[in-house]
């Protein structure tokens, strides 16, 4: 099996020069290439990477939804029991400016051995909307229905846009931010009715190891000496 | 004139050709298959969002519980997505070790996809015969970690442990004779490399056996010749990844192409099928078992030469030594705040992809400098090859459904997550 080795400097420079008209900013970080690309462009972005010679990114390796509404929280001080006892999160509303959802593509080349994450931030609304990319990569079909059921992110152009894996008649987007990991109903058999319901979760939110952002050489990391 | 109407039935979920709990909603005209839609979900666990609420370390068993017949390859993504974030260098035993686990991971995945297909087609003693290695790849499972199949053997900078010197012997019982302990303690009686080693001779004549089942079998090539051909460019631009791939004639491994751990210092080929059906892909994985036999012998030869540490002196990211944790007060606060508040790794993504036995399992991990991941996004590549059951069964005749899903090697815990 012969192959290229990898060049991800001349990737790089070839994405940088071609993506400027496109507003496509590359970032380079532990040996992994990424481009942010503005929603408006994704489409053209998209076609280009798969046909251009340069790129030719044959394969769709990997689509996700990332909800960035709580990036950067966790809990600073000293003592975890305040953390647990302080509840830190609270989700943001809607009608906040600031982009909270982004789609993140990862897409491989065989022809140069290539692979490239594409980062693009959705617009922020009530509904987040997004071009599909089915079209170029019909792997992306599934892909995309997974982030439609678990963030509530619209695809537009998607020829089949269902829930993928949660329930049948579920409520609500669980990896949002603000959906609680205990969920918000509960399923019982009630032998009054003679039949399974539905009711709201009886669980009381818990976090046993709260998440800790320990400040930049906290306790003498990383001093020298 | 009586009204002809297609005809639309239920697989599953509760098939056992299902593997699982796959349903399948098959429309059919006759007994070929219009359009088949696959529900999934069933098995969704929401592994992703568990992760983001506990630390990294407490979420490598969780690894296990995705695919649960190749656990170890799944728990090397996802310590090598956290290895790349913190930028830890794993020692070269470690690698070696892992190397040689990915690879028994390997063959124990190929004989269970090997016996269920063969199940589900037709060919009832091929299961017998499979879990037959099978339980002797368990047993080094369990010498290194304790359990059979969720080992949590694989950490972020290195392995659990080091190789054990002994492997557990069986001693004779009410239900067990002595004559059948003495045969199945032939090979125990040395440290777990000699107990690799010598399944490592006898594995390639298990092989044959399974050929000289299957290969030339003429019910065997009826039910899996020509069924679900795929073409290399289709292929390719519908994710398929792993056998999938290679089935169809594409060259293309991860071992090779982007070599992690220590496979470019190894000796391996890559096997690959020509015409894009069952058959092909059934033979490359058989050849995979053999190559995986190679790479097996190789660790252990390097192994066996080689000693050093398995995990890397990075305190930040390894536990105390337990000698120094029961004797040392600093030890001791350090082993308490490691596996209580964990360690924090630096803000940033990395992508992270294996060559699992199925395809490319990849991680996609976004930390925010905390404890816990903020985000996990699990690759799995059945959910690809799911995706594309509608186009692979369309003209297909009802029994087909059945091999191609033997095929895809489908595993729900990866695909549902």
């Amino acid at each position: 099996m012969q192959l290229p080795q990898p060049d991800l400097s001349r990737l790089a420079d070839d994405l940088r020069s071609r993506f400027a008209e496109l507003r496509g900013e590359v970032r380079q970080a532990r040996g992994e290439i990424a481009l942010h690309v503005p929603v408006a462009s994704l489409d053209d972005a998209m076609r280009v990477l798969r046909d251009e010679d340069q790129f030719a990114f044959e394969q769709l390796v990997d689509l996700c939804g990332v909800d960035f509404s709580a990036f950067g929280s966790g809990y600073q001080g000293l003592f975890v029991q305040d953390a647990i006892n302080e509840r830190s999160f609270d989700s943001r509303d809607e009608t906040d400016s600031q982009p909270r959802f982004a789609v993140v593509y990862h897409l491989l080349s065989y022809r140069h051995n290539h692979r490239l994450r594409v980062r693009t931030t959705l617009a922020a609304g009530p509904i987040p909307t997004c071009p599909s990319v089915v079209e170029l990569w019909p792997a992306a079909n599934w892909f995309e229905r997974e982030a439609f059921d678990l963030f509530g992110i619209a695809f537009t152009g998607h020829p089949d846009l269902r829930r993928l894996l949660t329930d049948y008649g579920f409520i609500g987007h669980p990896f949002r931010r603000d959906f609680p990991v205990y969920g918000k109903v509960e399923m019982r058999y009630d032998p009054k009715q003679g039949r399974v319901i539905y009711q709201p979760v009886s669980i009381k939110p818990r976090e046993v190891v709260p998440r800790i952002r320990r400040k930049d050489n906290f306790g003498g990391a990383g001093a020298s000496g | 004139m009586a009204e002809i109407r297609n005809y639309t039935m239920n697989f599953g979920p509760q098939h056992p050709a299902a593997h699982g709990v796959l349903r399948l909603v098959l429309e059919l005209d006759g007994e070929t298959v219009v359009r088949a839609d696959p529900h999934i979900g069933l098995l969704h666990r929401a592994t992703e969002k568990l992760a983001e609420q506990r630390m990294y370390l407490q979420s490598v068993p969780y690894m296990d519980r995705l695919d649960y017949v190749s656990m170890m390859c799944n728990e090397h993504a996802y310590v090598m997505a956290i290895e790349k974030l913190l930028d830890v260098q794993v020692p070269i035993r470690a690698r070696y070790i892992r190397t040689l686990f990915d690879e028994i991971t390997r063959i124990l995945n190929h004989l269970l996809w090997l016996g269920a297909h063969g199940l589900d087609i037709g060919a009832m003693s091929m299961f017998l015969y499979a879990f037959r290695e099978r339980e002797d790849l368990m047993d080094c499972y369990e010498a290194v970690s304790g359990a059979r199949m969720h080992a949590a053997y694989y950490r972020p900078g290195g392995v659990y442990r080091d190789l054990p010197d002994s492997m557990p012997i069986y001693e004779p019982s009410k239900v067990r004779s002595k004559a059948d302990c003495d045969r199945r303690n032939e090979h125990r009686r040395g440290s777990l490399l000699d107990f690799i080693w010598a399944f490592s001779e006898r594995f390639p004549g298990c092989v044959d056996e399974y050929e000289t089942l299957l290969t030339d079998n003429r019910i065997w090539k009826q039910r899996t010749v020509g069924i679900g051909v795929v073409e290399p460019e289709r292929a390719k631009a519908l994710g398929f990844t792993g056998p999938m791939l290679r089935g169809s004639g594409v060259p293309w491994d991860l071992r090779k192409a982007q070599p992690y751990e220590v496979y470019a210092d190894l000796d391996f080929d890559i096997p690959v099928g020509v015409n894009g059906d069952c058959y092909d892909r059934y033979l490359v994985r058989v050849e995979e078992m053999r190559q995986s036999n190679r790479i097996v012998r190789q660790c252990v030869e390097w192994l066996r030469a080689n000693e050093g540490p398995v995990m890397t002196d990075d305190h930040k990211v390894a536990p105390p030594k337990r000698v120094d944790m029961k004797s040392g007060m600093e030890e001791l606060i350090h082993h308490f705040k490691f596996f209580t508040e964990g360690f924090a790794v630096p803000a940033g993504d990395a992508y992270a992809a294996v060559e699992h036995p199925k395809g490319e399992f990849g991680i996609y991990l976004v930390a925010d400098g905390s404890n816990k991941p903020y985000r996990l996004k699990i690759r799995a590549p059945g959910f690809a090859h799911l995706a594309a059951m509608d186009e692979l069964v369309r003209g297909h005749m009802l029994a087909d459904v059945v091999a191609l899903i033997g095929t895809m090697d489908i595993v729900f815990g990866e695909i549902d997550r």
